[in-house]
C-alpha cells in the first residue's frame, strides 16, 4: 500500500520575509483522495510542486512509501492545469510518452496506453490530434497519460479550474471513479469549494501568508459517489453536504479576514461568488 | 445530453459571424468544448456542417481576389514595360523589351554566358547556398537551443550576434577574403554568416518560450534532460527554428550576389554582375527575374515544409 507523507514541511522564495508554506505535515494513504483548498496565497501550488519534486522544501521532508522525494520522478504523476500536451503526439502517442521514455516495447506500451484511455472513457480517440479535443477531453487525456506509467500517487494541479460547469462535474466523477479503482494516494488542488468537498475524503484548508493548514477536515461524500451509494446530484443536494460547503465557505473567508482584508464578518454575497469561482 | 442541441447552436452562430478561418475555428472549438459527452462523429459532423455553413468558401473567395489583383498587378507591368520599350520611349540599353529578355533567357539556358549555362550558374549558387544552410543547421540551431537555455551560453553568444549582425555583409567580405582568401569557403563562409543569425535567434526564441508545464510534465513521467530536449524542446521550438530558417534562407540568398562579387567564375550573382559591366542589359534583367524566382520558390517551399512538419501551429489547442 502506498504512502504518501509529508511531514514538518516548509518553503520560502529566496529573499522573501514570510515563507510560502510553514511546517505542514499530512499524510495521503492509497484509498485517500486528499484536497488542498485555499485561497490565492496560500501555498497551494507551491505544495503540489514540493510533492512533485519540482521544488525542494527549504525544511522538512516529503517520502513516498518511505523513500524520500528529491526532484520530479514517474513514481508520481501529475495532471496540469493547462493540458501540457504534445501537440505533435496525437492522443495515444501522448498517453504512451511515459512509457516510450522508459523504453517500454511500442506494442506493450500502446496496449498500456489504450487501456489508460478506455479507463477515462476515451477509447475510440487513439488517432486524434490534440487540438482536435475538447477541455475536457484535454484534461482526461492529461489523467490518462499521468496513469498510463502506474505512478505510486498521483497528483493533480487545479485540474478542472478552465472547464465549464458541465464538464467539471463529469471530469470530478471520472476521477473518483479512476481514484477508486486505482487505489493510489491522490493529491488534489482546488480553489473551488464546491469540488473540494464533493473529491476529497481528506479536506485540507490552507490558510494564507504564511501557508498553513487551518483545518482538517474528514469527508465521505466522493467516496460515497464512488462506491456507486448515491449520485453526485443526489449528494451534492444533501443538507450535510451543503452545511460542510457552507461551513468550508466560512473558514476561507476567516482565512482571507487574516490576510489584511477589511474586518467584515458580514461578507457579501459577492465576494463569496469571488472565492467559489 | 444537451451536446448535440448546444452544438448545432453554436455552430449556427460561429458560421454566421462568417470571420473566414477564424470563425470556423471558433465554431469547431465551442462545438467541441460540450464534447466530452459528445462523440467522435459530433465532432466531425459539426466541422463538416461548418465548413458548408459559409465560413471557408467566402475565404476562398477573399483569397481568389487577392490572387486576381496580384495578377493584374504583375500583367500590367509588363504590358507597360512592353509598351515602353515597344515604342521605343527607353533604348535596350536601359531596359530591352520583354520579348529580347525572354529569348535572352532561352539562349542563357541552351548557349549560356561567360563560359557557363544558366542551369550552371543557377547550380552553383544553389549549392553555395546549400552549403551555407547545412552549416548553419548544424551550427546554429544547437547554440540557439544553448542561448535560450543556458544563462551562461546567452552571456557568451547574444553580444557576438548581436555585434555581427547589424552590419552588411559587404562589410565584412573584405576582411572574409583577407582571412580565407577567394575562393568557395569565403562565399560559403559570407552566406553562412547571413543564414546563422536569424536561425540562431529564432531557436533560441522559441526554445525560451516553451511551455513550462510541458517540461514538467515531462519531468514528472522520469524524462532525462537529453530527453525533455529531443522530446519536448525540439519539438516546441521547431516552428519558430523553421520560421528562422525561412528568414535566413531570404537573408542568404540576398547575400549571394556579394558573396559572388569575389573571384567567381559561375554563379547567378556573378553573372549578373559581369553582365552589368558589359552592359549586357537583357541578360542583368534575365538574371535578376532568375534570382527573385528561385527566391519565391525557397519561400514557398519552406512554407510547405513548415505545414507539412507543424501542423499544430496555429491551432487553437
Amino acid at each position: 500500500m502506498s504512502l504518501l507523507r509529508v511531514s514538518h514541511v516548509s518553503a520560502r522564495y529566496p529573499g522573501a520575509a514570510t515563507p510560502v508554506l510553514e511546517d505542514i505535515s499530512f499524510d495521503i494513504g492509497a484509498n485517500q483522495l486528499v484536497v488542498a483548498l485555499g485561497p490565492s496565497g496560500s501555498g497551494k501550488t507551491s505544495l503540489l510542486n514540493l510533492i512533485a519534486g519540482f521544488v525542494t522544501p527549504s525544511a522538512g521532508t516529503i517520502t513516498l512509501d518511505g523513500r524520500p522525494v528529491t526532484g520530479p520522478g514517474a513514481d508520481r504523476g501529475v495532471v496540469f492545469q493547462e493540458d501540457a500536451l504534445l501537440p505533435w503526439l496525437d492522443v495515444l502517442g501522448n498517453v504512451a510518452f511515459g512509457l516510450q521514455l522508459h523504453g517500454v516495447a511500442e506494442d506493450e506500451r500502446e496496449r498500456r496506453a489504450r487501456q489508460s484511455l478506455a479507463d477515462v472513457g476515451l477509447a475510440g480517440f487513439e488517432r486524434r490530434r490534440i487540438w482536435q479535443l475538447s477541455g475536457g477531453q484535454k484534461q482526461r487525456v492529461g489523467i490518462a497519460r499521468a496513469l498510463a506509467a502506474d505512478p505510486q500517487a498521483l497528483l493533480l494541479d487545479e485540474p478542472f479550474g478552465a472547464l465549464d460547469a458541465f464538464t467539471r462535474e463529469q471530469v470530478q466523477e471520472l476521477l473518483l471513479t479512476v481514484w477508486r479503482r486505482a487505489a493510489k494516494p491522490v493529491f488534489l488542488i482546488t480553489h473551488d469549494i464546491e469540488e473540494a468537498v464533493f473529491l476529497a475524503t481528506d479536506l485540507i484548508l490552507l490558510g494564507a501568508r504564511p501557508g498553513r493548514i487551518v483545518e482538517r477536515i474528514p469527508l465521505d461524500f466522493g467516496r460515497r459517489y464512488a462506491d456507486g451509494q448515491a449520485s453526485a446530484r443526489a449528494i451534492k443536494s444533501d443538507p450535510a453536504f451543503i452545511a460542510t460547503r457552507e461551513h468550508v465557505l466560512k473558514r476561507v473567508f476567516a482565512g482571507q479576514l487574516d490576510d489584511g482584508r477589511p474586518d467584515d464578518s458580514q461578507a457579501p454575497a459577492g465576494q463569496t461568488e469571488g472565492v467559489a469561482a | 445530453m444537451s451536446s448535440p442541441l448546444t452544438t448545432t447552436a453554436d455552430e449556427a452562430t460561429g458560421a454566421g459571424a462568417g470571420a473566414g478561418a477564424g470563425a470556423t475555428r471558433n465554431a469547431r472549438v465551442t462545438a467541441a468544448t460540450p464534447g466530452a459527452t459528445a462523440s467522435a462523429t459530433d465532432t466531425v459532423t459539426a466541422r463538416a456542417a461548418a465548413a458548408e455553413a459559409g465560413g471557408p468558401p467566402r475565404l476562398r473567395l477573399r483569397a481568389w481576389r487577392t490572387g486576381t489583383i496580384s495578377a493584374v498587378t504583375l500583367g500590367t507591368l509588363v504590358v507597360i514595360w512592353a509598351a515602353v520599350t515597344g515604342l521605343g520611349l527607353i533604348e535596350p540599353l536601359f531596359l530591352p523589351s520583354p520579348w529580347e529578355v525572354a529569348t535572352r533567357l532561352v539562349t542563357l539556358t541552351t548557349e549560356g554566358y561567360v563560359d557557363a549555362t544558366l542551369g550552371q550558374h543557377l547550380a552553383a549558387s544553389l549549392q553555395r547556398i546549400a552549403l551555407a544552410l547545412v552549416g548553419a543547421v548544424i551550427f546554429a540551431i544547437p547554440v540557439g537551443i544553448a542561448i535560450g537555455r543556458s544563462r551562461i551560453a546567452q552571456g557568451i553568444f547574444d553580444p557576438l550576434i548581436e555585434f555581427y549582425r547589424p552590419v552588411p555583409p559587404l562589410a565584412y567580405l573584405p576582411l572574409i577574403v583577407i582571412w580565407f582568401g577567394i575562393g568557395e569557403l569565403s562565399k560559403v563562409l559570407l552566406i553562412y554568416l547571413a543564414i546563422f543569425a536569424p536561425v540562431a535567434i529564432a531557436t533560441a526564441n522559441g526554445v525560451r518560450q516553451v511551455d513550462p508545464s510541458r517540461i514538467r510534465a515531462a519531468q514528472s513521467l522520469g524524462a532525462t534532460p537529453w530527453q525533455q530536449l529531443r522530446y519536448v524542446i525540439l519539438p516546441s521550438a521547431l516552428p519558430d527554428i523553421l520560421t528562422g530558417l525561412r528568414i535566413g534562407l531570404g537573408v542568404g540568398w540576398s547575400t549571394l550576389v556579394a558573396s559572388e562579387l569575389v573571384a567567381a567564375t559561375r554563379g547567378l550573382g556573378f553573372m549578373v554582375q559581369s553582365a552589368g559591366q558589359f552592359l549586357a542589359t537583357d541578360v542583368v534583367v534575365a538574371g535578376i527575374l532568375v534570382i527573385a524566382v528561385v527566391a519565391f520558390a525557397l519561400e514557398l517551399g519552406l512554407r510547405w515544409l513548415q505545414r507539412r512538419l507543424v501542423p499544430w501551429h496555429g491551432q487553437a489547442h
